[in-house]
């Protein structure tokens, strides 16, 4: 072979062409049988002809090589394509290395950034995106009662107001065509007290009652053993018990036998009493408090038996499974019909139990959902200030890079590939800080699923799943594109004479480039305000309710659940009568107490609620009669802190052969008799006998911090026996911890079986209650002040870069007499400007997201001018520390030595 | 015998191409000469068979092609074996080899196999 001269070396200079190829290495061959047949002596029209003949067909090889050819042609490409891909790593890898500050404090900028996204993500995913962890849980619906009352009746009903009893609930059950099954759980679950003894000490456990179908509706299997029999559902079936994964754990060492066994279960009122058979272990995926009430952990379920709840009020809350086909709203519109036409044949409901169908997953997130858009939302700010940063990093590095990329492009690479190489580069940056962040994420991820303070639903049950890997692969490419592609395009964009001239003519892409950044720089001074607007806005709100009058004290109290004698006739409510002040009186006698009582339910906890109603006056038909009660012993008052306006406290007097009296609070003193003295008062509120009312209490916060008072009536629990449990409130200025142990025991030698209860602080209770709100607020604020940081990193880069780039100037000025100070104000005042415009910004657009959060603020109006002062103030504040250090380096320059060193 | 009629075992057209190329590039109707001519007229290798294999094994990396001169000096396609093609071609030469000399062994049989011993 002889090499080809060298203009057919260049023929293929346009990039390759396989068909001409194919169509050349044919012809060749052709030609060449052509003459070799002629020189055997062939005409050369006849030597054509045999040649073309003994080829075959040539269209049908032509096409086949031509495919062939692509083909190899795109794997050639692609093989190149890697070729210089990988160059650009390892390109990118020498330059991070030779730059490692740099190269860290985009990875952490990043890391935080995603990291916190992912965090957010997986919260959010949880709550708002992923199902129910129930099969088909689509199909799952929650019954509202109370839909016929208006808004502010509905709130005051509390709990009660949105059960059913027995009877409505099987009616529902039995004439309904939407559902496949409807079941029900007792929402009162604390009616009951459930003590384990006989194995360590007595403890008491968090039991719920269930309907038979509760498992098997919700599509929940016991891991061991079985569900509920019928029989176990009955008045007088055998006690029967499922334990959830943890107590199955924790109570009994994952025992795989622990089927059949019985423990001893005491209950109290009445129910269950002595030996109770587990049937079955739930899987540890289950976990009602995360579903249906928040923060709470159950250890194990219990039949509700109905013949016992039948007699009872509103108690049950109702979930049914759809059909398949139905959607929610036709369930909805059977559910309107149903209810009123129920209502018709039993005139001794309470009234129509017209409902709201909610899917179960709105019924659990629907509430947090903006609260969660706007975590999220706030995230993603987060995240473009950390793009628009590194943007600003990149571009300040690619002042002292314009050179390279000069020379590169000098010697041939085209704008494509330089810009390619920049993408790569912020690529690979953005995905280590994803792992990192990745990292960041787990640890933040982690530490929120092991809050059991907030109660918020699902939160437990947080983790880092798939979904949110895929969600972190998609912000670091996005992430990385986003601050690699500007910085990119100017880069390659400059024009490579005046780079490689250098010398002063190059001010002006630096000062183009300086232009850029003001922008970009600007803009994130815009997007930080946005978040600290929110955040103070959040915060604001978040003080507000803690600074609302609660009707209460709660610091220097604590409470415990205590064990209550049972009473279903006036000599046990007697002898209860005299447990219970023997109790309070003891421990009231411990060192440092000083005031005890019992209540059964506590304010910003479970509430029910019964009727009242004053004698004597005309009531409309269909008023709200509702009052939450709260069955009290003497003293509960004191203990509570709660101001009472008129009238007396109950006593130990007040026993059942005495007259029966009542207390109220305001709201129900208002209701009742507005604009008279209530005391003295005769009204309906526990029976068919009228009771008198001998003292109105302050309101207090029963059921929100952020929620008015609703009436109330306080009971004694001397006088009636329907008790929900009973708490013992502790006040004293001793730390809880300390005390606990004495009263314990104090009880304990009333009551040897009383279980080592933990002992709360009252304030656990409006801590509780607050936590979603301090949850959300929180994470603003520490977003926001993220954002704040970001953003003064941004403004230093940006003043300090432009010090640099203008010594000269500067170094002039100050030889023609410009005094040090004036340096200094020159620079701090550039650092305002772009402080105030991005501040001017972003004003204007968070005064548009303001009114998007208005309804989770309380009592805070969304032009806040606090919050807004505030976060004025602190943004200069950071401008200015941030552009303090470069003002002071300008204040500081030797004119001589600037002037000489160009 | 007809010697257009002998047809190329499988794989056996690759292996001759390859084998063709152990002297040095050569371009596709150099191939064919070459292997008719070391067949003594016996292997006759299609034009239609002989440019897809020449294609397969370039896109397979046992080949490299390069633009060249021919002899009457016209522009050809100048095939030359790679390092893998090398091996490729030592591989395939042992394997066919083998099987030749065991096609060789039952075809030139000139009596039963004897019984085999059963240990």
């Amino acid at each position: 072979m002889t090499p080809a001269p060298l203009w057919r070396r260049y023929d293929r200079l346009t990039g390759s062409d396989p068909a001409t190829d194919v169509k050349d290495e044919l012809h060749f061959h052709l030609e060449s049988k052509v003459d070799d047949l002629i020189a055997k002596g062939w005409r050369l029209e006849d030597a054509r002809k045999e040649a073309e003949r003994q080829f075959g067909n040539v269209a049908a090889l032509q096409q086949a090589g031509e495919r062939m050819g692509e083909s190899m042609e795109r794997r050639r490409k692609f093989r190149e394509y890697c070729a210089e891909w990988l160059q650009d790593v390892r390109y990118t890898l020498r330059t991070l290395r030779n730059n490692p500050g740099f190269a860290a404090i985009a990875i952490l900028v990043l890391a935080l950034g995603v990291g916190l996204n992912t965090a957010v993500f997986s919260v959010v995913n949880t709550m708002l995106l992923r199902p129910l962890p129930f099969p088909q849980s689509q199909q799952l619906v929650w019954f509202t009662g109370g839909k016929s009352f208006d808004a502010k009746t509905r709130a005051a009903g509390g709990l009660s107001g949105e059960t059913y009893t027995v009877d409505v609930y099987r009616e529902f059950q039995r004439n309904n065509h939407s559902f496949q099954s409807v079941t029900a759980f007792q929402t009162f679950y604390n009616s009951l007290q459930y003590k384990l003894t006989g194995v360590g000490e007595p403890r008491e456990l968090d039991a719920v009652e269930v309907a038979g179908n509760f498992f098997p509706t919700l599509g929940v299997t016991p891991i061991l053993g079985r569900n509920f029999s019928e029989e176990e559902m009955l008045k007088g079936g055998r006690p029967a018990a499922l334990l959830t994964y943890s107590l199955w754990k924790t109570q009994f060492g994952s025992d795989p036998n622990v089927i059949g066994k019985t423990i001893d279960i005491n209950t109290s009122p009445a129910a269950v009493n002595g030996a109770v058979t587990i049937v079955g272990v739930l899987p540890a995926s289950f976990d009602f408090g995360a579903v249906f009430a928040p923060g709470k952990k159950v250890d194990l379920f219990v039949p509700a038996v109905m013949d016992f709840w039948k007699t009872w009020g509103n108690t049950l809350g109702v979930v049914g499974r759809l059909k398949a086909g139905v959607t929610v709203a036709q369930a909805q519109e059977e559910a309107d019909r149903l209810f009123p036409n129920l209502k018709l044949q039993h005139k001794d409901w309470f009234y129509d139990y017209a409902s709201d169908l909610t899917a179960l997953k709105e019924h659990v997130a629907g509430k947090l959902q903006r609260s969660l858009v706007v975590l999220w939302s706030a995230v993603g700010l987060i995240l473009l200030i950390v793009c628009v940063n590194l943007s600003n990093l990149q571009l300040s590095r690619a002042a002292t890079r314009s050179k390279e990329f000069a020379v590169r492009r000098a010697l041939g690479a085209s704008r494509g590939r330089i810009i390619r190489q920049l993408l790569t580069e912020s690529l690979i940056l953005s995905f280590s800080g994803s792992v990192v962040g990745l990292i960041i994420a787990w640890a933040v991820v982690y530490y929120l699923s092991h809050q059991s303070s907030i109660s918020l639903p699902l939160l437990n049950s947080i983790h880092l799943d798939t979904v949110a890997l895929c969600w972190t692969f998609i912000t670091a490419i996005s992430v990385g594109i986003l601050f690699g592609l500007a910085p990119a395009l100017r880069i390659s964009g400059t024009n490579i004479q005046i780079v490689i001239k250098d010398s002063a003519a190059g001010m002006a892409t630096g000062r183009s480039h300086e232009r850029f950044r003001s922008i970009l720089v600007v803009s994130e001074i815009a997007l930080a305000c946005l978040l600290l607007v929110g955040a103070g806005l959040l915060l604001r709100s978040f003080l507000r309710v803690l600074d609302v009058d609660l009707g209460f004290n709660p610091s220097q109290a604590a409470t415990m659940q205590t064990d209550l004698p049972p009473a279903t006739n006036k000599d046990q409510l007697i002898q209860r009568a005299n447990f219970l002040k023997s109790e309070i009186d003891r421990v009231g006698a411990l060192p440092g107490v000083e005031s005890v009582g019992i209540s059964d339910m506590l304010p910003l906890d479970r509430n029910r609620e019964w009727g009242l109603e004053s004698v004597g006056r005309y009531h409309a038909k269909g008023a709200d009669e509702g009052a939450l009660v709260y069955l009290v012993t003497p003293g509960y008052l004191q203990a509570m802190g709660m101001h009472l306006i008129a009238g007396r406290d109950f006593s130990w007097q007040d026993t059942p052969d005495n007259q029966p009296v009542l207390i109220i609070n305001q709201a129900a003193a208002r209701r009742e008799w507005p604009g008279e003295d209530p005391i003295g008062k005769l009204a309906y509120a526990t029976g068919k006998v009228p009771v008198h009312v001998i003292g109105v209490v302050a309101d207090v916060r029963e059921s929100a911090l952020e929620q008015n008072s609703s009436p109330e009536i306080y009971v004694p629990m001397t006088q009636v026996a329907d008790v929900e449990g009973a708490t013992l409130v502790v006040r004293s200025h001793m730390n809880p911890d300390n005390l606990a142990k004495s009263v314990v025991v104090t009880l304990r030698s009333l009551n040897p079986s009383q279980p080592a209860n933990p002992f709360r602080p009252l304030q656990s209770l409006v801590d509780r209650s607050v936590s979603p709100r301090r949850f959300f607020a929180l994470l603003v604020s520490i977003f926001a002040t993220l954002g704040a940081l970001l953003a003064a990193l941004g403004i230093y880069g940006v003043i300090s870069y432009s010090v640099t780039q203008k010594a000269q100037e500067i170094g002039v000025r100050m030889a023609l007499g410009a005094s040090s100070g004036r340096v200094q104000r020159d620079v701090l005042g550039r650092t305002l400007r772009l402080a105030i415009t991005g501040m001017a910004l972003g004003t204007m657009a968070a005064s548009g997201a303001a009114r998007l959060i208005a309804s989770l603020l309380f009592a805070t109006s969304p032009w806040d001018p606090i919050a807004y002062a505030a976060m004025a103030t602190s943004l200069i504040a950071i401008a200015l520390m941030s552009g303090y250090l470069p003002a002071r380096r300008a204040s500081r320059i030797q004119p001589m030595a600037a002037l000489r060193s160009n | 015998m007809d010697t257009a009629k002998l047809e190329f075992l499988r794989g056996t057209l690759d292996v001759l191409i390859l084998k063709a190329m152990v002297w040095g590039p050569l371009h596709g109707y150099a191939i064919t000469n070459l292997i008719r001519r070391q067949s003594d007229d016996a292997l006759l290798v299609e034009e239609g068979t002989l440019y897809p294999a020449l294609w397969r094994l370039e896109s397979k990396g046992l080949l490299e092609a390069e633009w060249g001169l021919s002899e009457n000096n016209r522009k050809a396609k100048f095939y030359r074996l790679t390092a893998k093609g090398r091996r490729q071609l030592r591989e395939e030469v042992k394997i066919w080899e083998a099987y030749a000399a065991a096609v060789a062994k039952v075809l030139g049989a000139t009596q039963p196999p004897l019984p085999e011993e059963i240990s």
